[in-house]
């Protein structure tokens, strides 16, 4: 039997065919995109098993459980509004929210540079038992390596997680209808800019702040006020709010329109995306979610985030049409419209 | 936003969209090139196009200077990053631009001691930073990017900085405007001019269009409200059967340009006898090389530069898509073969790059959108 299962994995075809692997596979784009539908998923994954989430739900002796796994590498470790300990716990809490569950314990694993200060590890350590008391996690277990001076930036921090299915929700993008709405927690692109020019290379100062949190709570009372008209949920992390909804978009081969007025942006974060030549709709965020909602929810959807602290921002951005065929498209301003694809790569800055 | 908000007001926009639409004579075609990658961008951005009637044509120039950056150059450029203790500096924008065995990131990604730099100042500082290493500036742009070049330059003379050169790739944007309108199949009735570039220039250098070509230039900004000022301006012109300059940028653009800006090219650079542009081949006069007085920090003369030679694919039809010729889907490997992620041509490269932004931004097919007005 094990045989056999090992030649049937030694037989599967990949359809990967880049020679190495380049910065832009780890972006959250299109280059991950095809680095895991390419590589990882057809020799690892079933592609019985339905397009792929967060974080899967399996089945343990007819218990359903939620799983997910996630690495953190961030440059620098500490940033406004944030660092890399409470990142990975918020992170995890959040892969696992948006899939429809509450997370219950984590472990983690710590890959750190020799040479790291102790009260720099001391200083993660304790954000990290904090975040997990804020989101009612338990971190159950660890590992720790050590490398050598000059790798993993000071340290690098892997986690996995397993939660407990929210009843009264079904998250699947194949549920996804059209007429149905798009919402977005609150205001995009904080993460992602507050990094970059925390990293001081720009020159660059605004007023801003990583969002990191957890979104449990929203997810929660989300589900609580309109779980049954809830499609789909993601954190745009990596590769942004365009990226999550052009997955979503290839995934159940709708359209999704966005209209340009609605997303919420602070000045901070579209002058700098301005100066850079980004687009905000690409731009990582770590503290919030999009959820597809039946129309006929959606005000129970709204009024829910609206009433639970941190979703009073949250808004209407879009809704699900059944044109453009698996792409995204933006309202703009005036009438017009443009389509926004995945990031490709690493947003790069333009300047000439 | 101060300074942006003013001019993406959406009224202000409807109007200015209304009034191209009035001006729009019926049985007129009115092909307009917009010269700059920033317009072109900025048009799909904000989905400018869908305000325009059929027959006010946009046509992006050859403004992205990425794009039109030869391959070989590109490879010139990487070889020297080979050596060690060599840091091969460039901005963003060139860091995903592919040369024969890789682009700049990749050559990273194996290794190679890339740097994203904001500005050349940058690289400078990197240079007196790490005594040990040298520092390269792979320079590009137009006379936008030039002037901070020559700068640079002057502080490293002025300082003596022995480990730092520039690979200089910067070119010029008359010289490319009349090899567009000098070619036979030119269809052209107008130009929005490039805005960044004029700062520094000022308007005068486009006054033989209007005069010898007789075609209308009105220099623009870059905000929504800016480019279809610009198209009003030059439908008046038109319309009136007239040619001229005119300035629409000029809360930024001064008529005469930038006096000091201009002195610092002059002293630092001249130009080249000529200089191969990807997609429209070599054009006399179009780009700009080191000064004798400032050879120690020119990378041409300080390394042995093996001179690649890379010709454009025959396939890809960047050309005729820069003359406006053929618009960006018509090539024949628009979005199959030529993608952003695996460019074949000049204009896949950027996201400035007319391909480019057609494929990130245009339309797989017309929608219509009026629906979503009426939705909110």
């Amino acid at each position: 039997m094990h045989d056999e299962n090992n030649m049937a994995t030694a037989a599967r075809k990949i359809k990967f065919r880049e020679t190495q692997i380049e910065m832009a596979h780890g972006a959250g784009g299109k280059a991950s995109r095809r680095l895991v539908e390419g590589l990882f998923a057809p020799l690892l994954y079933g592609a019985s098993q339905g397009p792929l989430a967060d974080a899967a739900h399996i089945q343990i002796n007819g218990t359903r459980v939620a799983v997910t796994t996630d690495s953190f590498v961030v440059k620098p470790l500490r940033f406004p509004g944030g660092s890399i300990g409470e990142l990975a716990i918020n992170g995890t809490v959040n892969d696992l929210a948006v899939s429809g569950a509450k997370a219950e314990a984590i472990v983690v694993t710590f890959i750190l540079e020799a040479g790291l200060p102790t009260d720099i590890l001391e200083a993660e350590v304790r954000a990290m038992g904090q975040a997990a008391e804020r989101a009612g996690v338990v971190i159950a277990g660890g590992d720790t390596k050590v490398v050598e001076h000059g790798h993993a930036d000071g340290m690098y921090i892997t986690t996995a997680g397993i939660g407990r299915p929210l009843p009264g929700v079904e998250i699947s993008p194949r549920s996804v209808r059209v007429g149905d709405k798009v919402l977005l927690s609150g205001p995009i692109g904080d993460h992602g800019i507050t990094i970059l020019l925390a990293r001081g290379d720009l020159d660059l100062e605004a007023e801003l702040q990583s969002d990191t949190r957890s979104v449990l709570p929203l997810v929660q009372a989300l589900v609580r006020d309109a779980g049954a008209g809830v499609r789909w949920m993601r954190d745009p992390t990596r590769g942004g709010v365009a990226t999550s909804l052009n997955e979503l978009a290839r995934d159940c081969g709708l359209g999704i329109v966005l209209f340009e007025e609605k997303i919420p942006i602070r000045d901070g974060v579209r002058g700098a995306c301005e100066l850079l030549g980004l687009d905000p709709l690409h731009i990582a965020n770590e503290g919030q979610f999009l959820a597809i909602v039946g129309a006929e929810h959606a005000e129970a959807a709204l009024s829910a985030l609206h009433n639970t602290p941190g979703g009073e921002a949250a808004v209407v951005i879009g809704e699900v049409r059944e044109q453009p065929e698996s792409a995204v498209l933006v309202a703009t301003l005036y009438g017009g419209t443009r389509m926004v694809d995945m990031l490709v790569g690493d947003p790069l800055p333009r300047i000439c | 936003m101060k300074f942006v908000d003013e001019f993406r007001a959406p009224e202000l926009i409807a109007k200015a969209g209304e009034e191209i639409r009035r001006l729009a004579a019926a049985n007129r075609h009115y092909r307009i090139m917009e010269v700059c990658g920033g317009h072109t961008h900025a048009i799909y951005r904000f989905g400018l196009k869908d305000l325009l009637p059929e027959n006010v044509e946009l046509i992006h120039g050859p403004g992205c200077p990425v794009c039109v950056l030869p391959m070989g150059r590109i490879d010139d450029g990487l070889s020297l990053a080979a050596q060690e203790n060599f840091i091969f500096a460039a901005f963003g924008d060139m860091m995903r631009v592919p040369g024969t065995h890789g682009s700049p990131l990749e050559y990273k990604a194996r290794g190679m001691d890339v740097r994203i730099v904001y500005s050349p100042a940058d690289a400078l500082k990197l240079a007196r930073n790490n005594p040990e290493k040298h520092v390269m500036f792979f320079a590009i742009g137009f006379e936008t990017t030039a002037p901070s070049t020559a700068l640079t330059l002057m502080r490293a003379k002025a300082e003596g900085l022995k480990n730092f050169s520039v690979f200089c790739n910067h070119i010029v944007i008359t010289p490319a405007l009349r090899a567009i309108i000098d070619a036979p199949d030119m269809v052209l009735d107008g130009f929005v001019g490039p805005g960044h570039v004029s700062t520094v220039i000022g308007c005068q250098p486009y006054q033989w269009i209007a005069e010898e070509a007789g075609k209308p230039v009105v220099v623009s900004g870059f905000e929504p409200l800016d480019i279809l000022q610009s198209i009003v301006m030059l439908l008046r012109q038109l319309n009136a059967g007239e040619a001229r300059v005119e300035n629409q940028y000029k809360r930024v653009v001064a008529w005469e340009g930038n006096p000091a800006a201009i002195r610092a090219m002059d002293e630092v650079f001249e130009l080249r006898s000529e200089f191969e542009w990807r997609g429209l081949g070599f054009i006399p006069q179009s780009a700009y090389q080191l000064r004798s007085s400032y050879a120690q920090w020119d990378a041409e003369q300080r390394f042995t530069v093996p001179g690649v030679r890379v010709t454009d694919p025959k396939a890809a039809q960047c050309g005729e898509v820069l003359r406006g010729v053929l618009k960006p889907a018509q090539c024949r490997l628009f979005g199959r073969e030529c993608t952003p992620e695996q460019p074949v041509g000049a204009l896949m490269v950027s996201s400035e790059g007319s391909c480019a932004a057609h494929y990130n931004y245009g339309h797989l097919k017309p929608i219509t959108i009026s629906s979503a007005a009426a939705a909110r």
